[in-house]
């Protein structure tokens, strides 16, 4: 048999509080998609730290070509032909697309655009990307960013590509567009890593899985087994090694997977009363890279999700912050229960009811040097209960975050730790834990479960439904249409800075929905 | 007041802001190399200094004016050595480590001076100044502007060529991702340690030779804490400057006027008392601040030490 391009073998990766990774060895194959799964927290983005050089395992070894090796820096790495793309975009704000796609040249040459705009305009026809490469990546949405990340790692990796969750924030094209990327990649006989929270993703991209629990390696598929199974007996068996005996249950199964993915529950929406949020003609200055807004109108009723649809980067972003109120309009006003709200800043705004998550989790969602704790009281700091006359009463604050953190399963060695060391999933916890909290009239949702692993997805999912049917008017942006079919009660759709056309959820929506994502008027 | 226009008034007030104005120009370059990369470097002051030092002693012992910039750059680079080893290597804070290093550097300095020249001050021969052809012969400005150092003109032509190098090359990219996200740079298979290293000596050598150029051109003789908070101007430059070395080329320019006029009063005889006359540079570092501080644009990771994989 021949020899892994690469493989970890015992590997074992400590931090204070957790065990990372426990004494995992796995092996990666020329021509190969091997997908590692694995619920929040489970040590994949540490696995791929050790092969991208970010972190030294602390026993075990790497193999390249069957030769023990050190990773001693991503230098290293990447001179071993590895290429990665990191779970957190790891791009130069302030730099352009193309230079940070130079970046990590030899010094002493001359930086020369000409060659690197051929090679970037191959790379975003082989991921049917549209990207101007003189914007700031600082601009860009994180779909984008995202894409230029992957661009990145094609760009450098050449033996072995390690793509750490790099659909979750892509359309249901753009995911396609990897994916046929990715096969390409293999048949030229590059080794790739793909760690994802999707099982439709793992079943049709991946040759081999294996799973991960607790930093343990507890399950794996090779592909002679893989080739003979069913979709359906793919996932269930993926399924029974992520969580053991918990989602045993056919039923669980079936929404973990969202098998039954048009389980949308027809809820009952009361249009015959005023909206609780009326949006009209909002439109927001543009900014280069970022698309603005061009008119946006809708009406929102209290009990009601609506869901809006399309590519990352069609103006969703400063949809949810001038709704938010954290970007200013050029025109168009704001409606609250009728009163208009278009002047009032952020924290007026939350007084009177309006909730926003963030897609940026890590940066404008969280504060990664302070503590889950602090964290999960973020947007009240100073404000009693758990600021009494301007003095922190850290005993009310800790309480509330170990209520919060076994509520929402937010896997952290204490409530003291900075929010930063969490797995990506767990910090996306914090975030919703935080918003869903608090008493809200309006929550504006951005991308609200990207990174969340199949039992969080459906428990943010199911939670997102029982604050609509106590009342709250929701909106959810997302570039997964699955999850807007699954809870929205009707669909928008943005597009160049448009919504266009909102449909509601039912019989034949997709096709719908997908029609307004090509530009054409709603039906 | 009407000697305030004579023709040699003018020509002295300007060139004393030249004179002025060239070392806070270097050391406002050298800051901004740091700062882009992500360092602030309080030290500067003491790599000024002890530039300043070096520069004069060379110059004093070999009678070359150019020998004495190389070993003023060399002076203030050794220093930076320290702040690289220190804050760098092993991540100390760099605020701490840099008010030590300019503390540590005016002591040292004068202990050096003292044993060395006892309590006399010795001076060097006039600097030999460069005319430049054809543009010296302009009235006024002529004798003002284009009749110094060498050194000058090159402190002028490093504008561009910095202006050059943050904008158009693979260290300017480097440069401004160690400042923006270490991370990303070292994902990228840049060393950030290495990167910052470099900034950092560069920052030393270029306030070091503008240490120099205050002592040999500047007075002609070394004195103790003769910098008298130039590198911290410089800091100021170089955080009101955006990264754009024109910028801190108009604010040198700037403070060098303002510190020109306190010499060119007391020369014109004007009746204000010396002690108001030599606040004006720092009240105009207060009048500066105060309009445009509000703009500056820091680099994210200005003073953070990189550690990787953490989080
Ligand atoms: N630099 C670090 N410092 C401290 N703890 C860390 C660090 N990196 C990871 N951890 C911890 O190690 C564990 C595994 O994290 P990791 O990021 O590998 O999870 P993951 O499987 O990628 O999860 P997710 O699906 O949420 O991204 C977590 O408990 C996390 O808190
Ligand atoms: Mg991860």
């Amino acid at each position: 048999m021949a020899v892994p391009v690469a493989a970890v073998r015992n590997v074992t990766k400590r931090f204070p509080g957790v065990v990372a990774n426990d004494g995992v060895s796995l092996e990666f194959n020329a021509g190969e998609i091997h997908v590692l799964l694995g619920e929040n927290g489970a040590g994949k983005s540490t696995l791929i730290g050790i092969l991208a050089g970010m972190q030294q395992p602390d026993e075990g070894e790497i193999l390249i070509g069957g030769r023990p090796v050190r990773i001693t820096s991503p230098r290293a790495s990447l001179e071993l032909g590895i290429g990665t793309v990191f779970q957190h975009v790891l791009l130069v704000p302030s730099l352009t697309v193309i230079e940070n796609l130079m970046l990590g040249g030899p010094w002493w040459r001359n930086l020369l655009r000409g060659p690197a705009l051929a090679r970037f305009r191959e790379l975003s026809q082989l991921l049917g990307v549209e990207i101007d490469p003189d914007a700031q990546v600082g601009r860009l949405s994180l779909g984008e960013q995202q894409q230029v990340e992957i661009m990145r790692a094609l760009w450098r990796g050449e033996k072995v590509l390690i793509l750490d969750e790099p659909t979750s924030m892509l359309t249901p094209q753009g995911v396609k567009d990897l994916g046929a990327v990715m096969k390409r990649l293999r048949d030229k006989g590059v080794a790739l890593i793909l760690i994802t929270h999707k099982l439709v993703e793992a079943y049709e991209l991946g040759d081999r899985i294996s799973v991960l629990r607790l930093g343990r390696l507890v399950g794996a598929l090779p592909p002679e087994r893989k080739r003979a199974m069913s979709e359906q007996e793919v996932t269930d068996a993926v399924i029974e090694m992520m969580f053991g005996t918990v989602a045993q249950h056919e039923r669980d199964a079936e929404i973990l997977v969202g098998r039954g993915r048009r389980t949308h529950r027809a809820r009952h929406v009361d249009r015959a009363g005023p909206p609780r949020l009326q949006a009209r003609g909002l439109a927001t200055q543009a900014t280069r890279g970022a698309c603005p807004l061009r008119g946006v109108d809708f009406d929102l009723w209290p009990g009601e999700v609506l869901g809006i649809a399309g590519v990352d980067g069609n103006g969703q972003k400063h949809l949810a912050e001038m709704l938010a109120g954290q970007r200013a309009a050029a025109s168009g006003t704001i409606l609250l229960d009728g009163r208009d709200i278009t002047a009032d800043a952020v924290p007026e705004r939350r007084r009177r009811g309006v909730r926003y998550v963030t897609d940026e989790r890590l940066g404008e969602g969280t504060v990664g040097a302070f503590s889950v704790a602090t964290n999960l009281v973020l947007k009240e700091i100073g404000a009693p209960p758990f600021f009494r006359r301007g003095v922190s009463d850290w005993d009310h604050i800790h309480d509330h975050a170990r209520a919060l953190i076994k509520r929402n399963d937010i896997r952290t060695p204490s409530e003291k730790t900075p929010v930063a060391k969490l797995s990506g999933g767990n910090i996306q916890k914090v975030l919703l834990a935080r918003e869903l909290n608090a008493e809200a009239g309006v929550v504006i949702f951005n991308k609200p479960t990207y990174g969340l692993d199949l039992q969080n997805t459906r428990l943010a999912h199911e939670r997102i439904l029982a604050g609509a049917d106590q009342g709250l008017a929701t909106i959810v942006i997302s570039t997964d249409l699955d999850e807007l079919l699954e809870i929205s009660d009707r669909i928008g759709v943005m597009f160049q800075g448009h919504l266009a056309g909102i449909v509601e959820n039912g019989p034949d929506v997709e096709r719908k929905v997908g029609l307004l994502m090509t530009g054409a008027k709603a039906a | 007041m009407d000697s305030l226009l004579t023709e040699a008034f003018l020509t002295s007030l300007l060139f004393g802001a030249v004179t002025a104005g060239v070392p806070l120009l270097l050391a406002g370059l050298g800051e901004q190399v740091s700062e882009k990369a992500g360092v602030l470097n309080i030290g500067i002051e003491g790599m000024m200094l002890f530039g300043a030092y070096a520069g004069f002693v060379a110059a004093y012992c070999s009678g070359s004016f150019a020998l004495g910039f190389v070993a003023g750059g060399i002076g203030g680079a050794l220093v930076a050595a320290l702040v690289v080893l220190l804050c760098i290597r092993y991540g100390l804070n760099q605020i701490v480590i840099g008010i030590a290093v300019t503390l540590g550097m005016e002591g040292l300095t004068a202990l050096l001076h003292y044993f060395q020249f006892s309590r006399t001050y010795p001076r060097l021969d006039l600097a030999p100044a460069w005319a430049l052809p054809l543009l010296s012969d302009i009235p006024v400005l002529g004798r003002a502007l284009f009749t110094h150092n060498p050194i000058v003109y090159l402190a002028v032509l490093l504008v561009i060529a910095l202006g050059w190098l943050f904008r158009a090359t693979y260290i300017g990219l480097n440069l401004e991702a160690a400042g923006n996200k270490p991370a990303a740079l070292d994902a990228a298979g840049v060393s950030v340690v290495k990167t910052r290293a470099f900034a950092v000596l560069a920052t030393g050598f270029l306030s070091g030779i503008g240490g120099a150029y205050m002592a040999n051109i500047g007075a002609g003789l070394f004195v103790p804490f003769m910098t008298g908070g130039a590198g911290f101007i410089g800091i100021v430059l170089a955080m009101l400057a955006r990264g754009r070395p024109v910028w801190v080329l108009l604010g040198a320019a700037l403070f060098g006027i303002s510190l020109a006029m306190t010499t060119a009063l007391q020369v014109a005889g004007i009746n204000i008392p010396t002690d108001v006359v030599q606040m004006l540079p720092f009240a105009m570092v207060m009048l500066v601040l105060v309009i445009f501080a509000r703009h500056s644009v820091l680099p994210p990771a200005l003073g953070l030490p990189y550690v990787r994989g953490e989080r």
